[in-house]
């Protein structure tokens, strides 16, 4: 087996450590919890950094009109299913490919990549947005607008008493390196293909 | 000349004298600069933690409260055998059984003696141990949760006072009477006492896991006044020892007819030897009542179960099990060194504190140096077991404990100081005034094989004019001391809830680790919890109504209930469904004849309200919940006897 193949076995697998690791982390920071609450998102489940955090978020959030964190969201299906086709189609082009179709799947998974961050951004922005017009407490921007309570897609944020933090975990490691080793694939690849050609001439 | 060089030489030696005199003055002043030094090593830092527990009984006050030191900061005051409105303890229907006895339902106890669970010598930080006096009661107090969780009650006893002090590995609390009493009771003549009446000495064994306790057996005793007591520990493991006073037998006018023999008798008890007698069949049950109370965790709730049968020894069974050495006179404390083998008598009308040896004392048993007996029980010679003698060290020794480098500390009541000497050359090397009347003192593992001798609290009598005056009835106090020196220093003065009687203290890290933050409410098994809103409803029985509520930042369920009727009993069974740290919240309803509950996440709780007008009375959250707390709030409408309102309730919504 080809050097650039192996590497791009290797890529293929990596992505299966989202089901190991969580993908992303959102933290709530406020002088009244010592201990911050936090959510893990992992590729099929919400689950609390400690006991009772979701639950406890929830709490909090029902006073500006937020909704719940819901139990399940249809991506929990959509996005595991993702993963295990694009690993096994990275397998096969591993095994079968060439260097040109390593880069088809690097291409393939930024944009997969990409519209899954689009589509967390979209249910943040829902989350952060779509109050219920009976909230305990309303609070507007200085200029007049519904204030909203969205946290980073990445990176830290004050919302009210709280700092929020969102910043990927190791599962989303895992999806990147997967990503960026495919690419290395391809130009290992390319480059053998060079010399071969070279050597021939 | 002779004369000129005498007086020179005077010059010199009264120059000397007044420089020296100086220098003591100088070096007086120095300790006054220092004094700055003091506020530090009691300044704990806003959000810092204190270094040690100190668990302070509160005397008459029937309580244990939680301190920490050096800052003597109160956290909080655990109710044991006394109501406690606040928390609802003794009031609300899961904790009255807690409180139950052979004599009803008694509310107060007159709290002594607070001892910690240990582990092969060492505090292990998972109980505490109470006596109740006045009852006599033995309480454990959970460290996980800092509750009360299991009260015996110790029949054939009166003034439960040599109690509660634990065995080495926890195998047995042990609860000694201070009142000689019948046994069993019976109706005789007062004056009848002398050889008729019976000092029982009870050994409660722990089970080592969940620490539930049962009465392994009581040891009948002459008719003396047992007052305090102490374990052996790694040599003397396996021993107890009991002070003893009014050996006399006197029934009457005791502050002179007890204190007239020279010597009383610090009575040594080997109960592994009773026990080993008690596992082969031995020992005499008879007939008693007693009750015992249980608080289960997972139905946040206690039982009582009266027992009917109590296991005696008789000590002349027993051969080689009692005896008893002379200690002057009428000894309170009875205090057992880190190494086991001195055991010190504070006798309290004497001005010399007596120390025994455990190993002259086997030595003299052995070769059989006896002084005589008391019914039976060999008396030791008094030199025979004497290892040496504190000469006059203060007046009115009371109790002693030790520091970790061979020294040990002793009260003295009525020369008001705390008094440092060395073990084993029984040299005084220090004493310190305390500020009045010192009782007790506590060492954090002072009763243990491994003291952390850096402070002592002592704990006093009276106050005076130490605080600032709250009429007649003033603050009680307890004093700390920096001990980690050759001379002890006065660091502070801290009130206390109640008369701080007697303590015992811990490292923090022993038992902060294990403090629980919340009940999981998936373990809550109360028969009447509503785990979720869903579960909410209103059941009517009778005349007895049962509501199933919940409570949730911030807002109850149901919050509106009709169809309850003039001389309904109505139960609020409220379940706390917070699952956060932190997060109680309290209820009560206009004219209720109890007091609020005050719940803990995940915990259910329960009070009786007997409405007694028609009217639409309301309730609502008696504990700062959270922004909407105000809000927190709902109304039960009560109508006539004879009326058909129907049952009904409801949350965000009116009721139809």
């Amino acid at each position: 087996m080809k050097k650039s193949n192996i590497i791009m076995f290797i890529a293929a697998i990596l992505p299966l450590g989202l089901f190991l690791f969580p993908l992303w982390k959102i933290t709530l920071e406020a002088p009244q919890y010592p201990t911050p609450l936090g959510m893990y998102i992992h590729i099929n489940d919400f689950s609390d950094a400690n006991p009772h955090d979701i639950k406890n978020i929830n709490l909090m959030n029902h006073y500006v009109g937020m909704k719940y964190i819901p139990e399940a969201i249809p991506e929990f299906k959509i996005f595991p299913a993702g993963i295990l086709i694009t690993t096994v189609i990275g397998l096969i082009i591993a095994f079968k490919g060439n260097y040109k179709r390593f880069l088809f799947w690097f291409i393939l998974m930024m944009a997969l990549s990409s519209a899954g961050l689009y589509d967390f951004y979209i249910w943040e922005h829902d989350y952060g947005h779509n109050l219920d017009p009976k909230a305990i407490m309303k609070f507007t921007n200085p200029d007049g607008s519904q204030m909203g309570f969205q946290p980073p897609l990445f990176g830290s944020k004050d919302i009210l008493n709280f700092r929020a933090h969102s910043y990927p975990r190791l599962g989303a490691l895992f999806l990147g390196l997967g990503i960026a080793v495919s690419f290395v694939a391809y130009f290992v690849g390319k480059k053998k293909k060079k010399n071969n050609l070279n050597m021939q001439t | 000349m002779k004369n000129l060089l005498k007086s020179i030489v005077a010059i010199v030696s009264v120059s000397v004298a007044f420089t020296s005199c100086n220098n003591a003055t100088s070096s007086d002043s120095k300790s006054g600069a220092l004094a700055g030094n003091v506020a530090e090593k009691v300044y704990v830092a806003p959000g810092e933690h204190d270094e040690f527990y100190a668990f302070v009984s509160g005397g008459f006050s029937g309580q244990l409260a939680v301190y920490g030191l050096p800052s003597g900061r109160l956290f909080k005051v655990i109710p044991v055998f006394s109501q406690d409105a606040e928390k609802a303890y003794g009031y609300n229907e899961e904790t009255k059984p807690m409180l139950n006895t052979s004599h009803g339902f008694v509310p107060w106890d007159d709290s002594h003696h607070p001892d910690i669970s240990q582990t092969e010598g060492v505090i292990d930080g998972r109980w505490v141990f109470i006596n109740g006096n006045n009852t006599p009661r033995i309480a454990k107090i959970d460290l996980s949760t800092f509750e009360t969780t299991e009260i015996i009650e110790v029949p054939n006893s009166a003034g439960n006072h040599s109690s509660s002090f634990v065995t080495e590995n926890t195998e047995y609390v042990v609860a000694g009477t201070r009142f000689s009493v019948p046994v069993p009771q019976r109706d005789m003549p007062i004056k009848d006492y002398k050889g008729n009446f019976k000092g029982a000495l009870t050994f409660i064994s722990v089970e080592p896991e969940h620490g539930n306790m049962d009465i392994k057996f009581q040891l009948i005793m002459p008719g003396f006044d047992y007052d305090l007591s102490h374990p052996g520990r790694g040599k003397s493991h396996g021993w107890f020892f009991f002070s003893t006073y009014n050996t006399e037998e006197a029934s009457t006018l005791m502050e002179v007819n007890a204190s007239q023999n020279d010597k009383d008798f610090i009575a040594a008890v080997n109960w592994k030897k009773i026990e080993e007698y008690v596992n082969n069949g031995g020992g005499t049950m008879m007939p008693a009542n007693y009750a015992h109370n249980v608080y289960d965790e997972a139905t946040h709730s206690a039982t009582s179960t009266m027992k009917k049968e109590v296991l005696t020894v008789n000590p002349l069974d027993v051969p080689g099990a009692v005896y008893l050495m002379p200690t002057p006179k009428s000894p309170h404390g009875c205090d057992v060194d880190p190494t086991g083998e001195y055991i010190v008598g504070s006798g309290k009308l004497s001005a010399n504190l007596t120390i025994h040896s455990f190993t002259k004392m086997l030595d003299a048993i052995e070769n059989e140096k006896f002084a005589g007996d008391a019914y039976g029980i060999p008396i030791i010679e008094f030199e025979a077991s004497l290892a040496g003698v504190v000469e006059q060290p203060g007046l009115g020794p009371l109790h002693t404990e030790f520091d970790d480098k061979g020294n040990a500390y002793t009260t003295f009541f009525i020369s008001s100081e705390v008094v440092k000497w060395k073990v084993g050359t029984w040299e005084v090397i220090d004493r310190q005034p305390t500020y009045y009347s010192v009782g007790h003192l506590m060492i954090p593992g002072g009763n243990s094989r491994k003291p952390f001798g850096k402070y002592v609290l002592a704990m006093n009598k009276i106050t005076k004019d130490r605080y600032l005056p709250t009429g007649p009835e003033v603050t009680q106090s307890a004093q700390l001391y920096d001990i980690s020196g050759e001379k002890m220093q006065l660091l502070l003065d801290f009130p206390t809830v109640g008369e701080p009687h007697y303590a015992a203290g811990a490292p923090a890290d022993i038992i902060k680790p294990r403090s629980k933050k919340l009940f999981n409410l998936e373990d809550n098994e109360h028969p009447y919890a509503a785990k979720t809103e869903a579960d909410t409803k209103v059941v009517r029985d009778g005349k007895t109504v049962h509501i199933y509520m919940t409570t949730i930042r911030s807002h109850f369920s149901p919050d509106n209930i009709e169809g309850i009727k003039v001389g309904d009993k109505v139960y609020f069974h409220v379940t706390n469904l917070e699952q956060d740290y932190d997060v109680p919240h309290g209820i009560s309803i206009i004219g209720a004849n109890t007091s609020e509950l005050l719940i803990m996440p995940g915990q259910t709780e329960t009070f009786a309200w007997e409405p007694k007008q028609e009217g639409v009375w309301p309730f609502y959250c008696t504990d700062f919940c959270s922004a909407l707390h105000q809000e927190m709030q709902g109304y039960v409408r009560v109508s006539a006897a004879n009326s058909n309102t129907p049952l009904r309730w409801s949350l965000g919504e009116d009721i139809e």
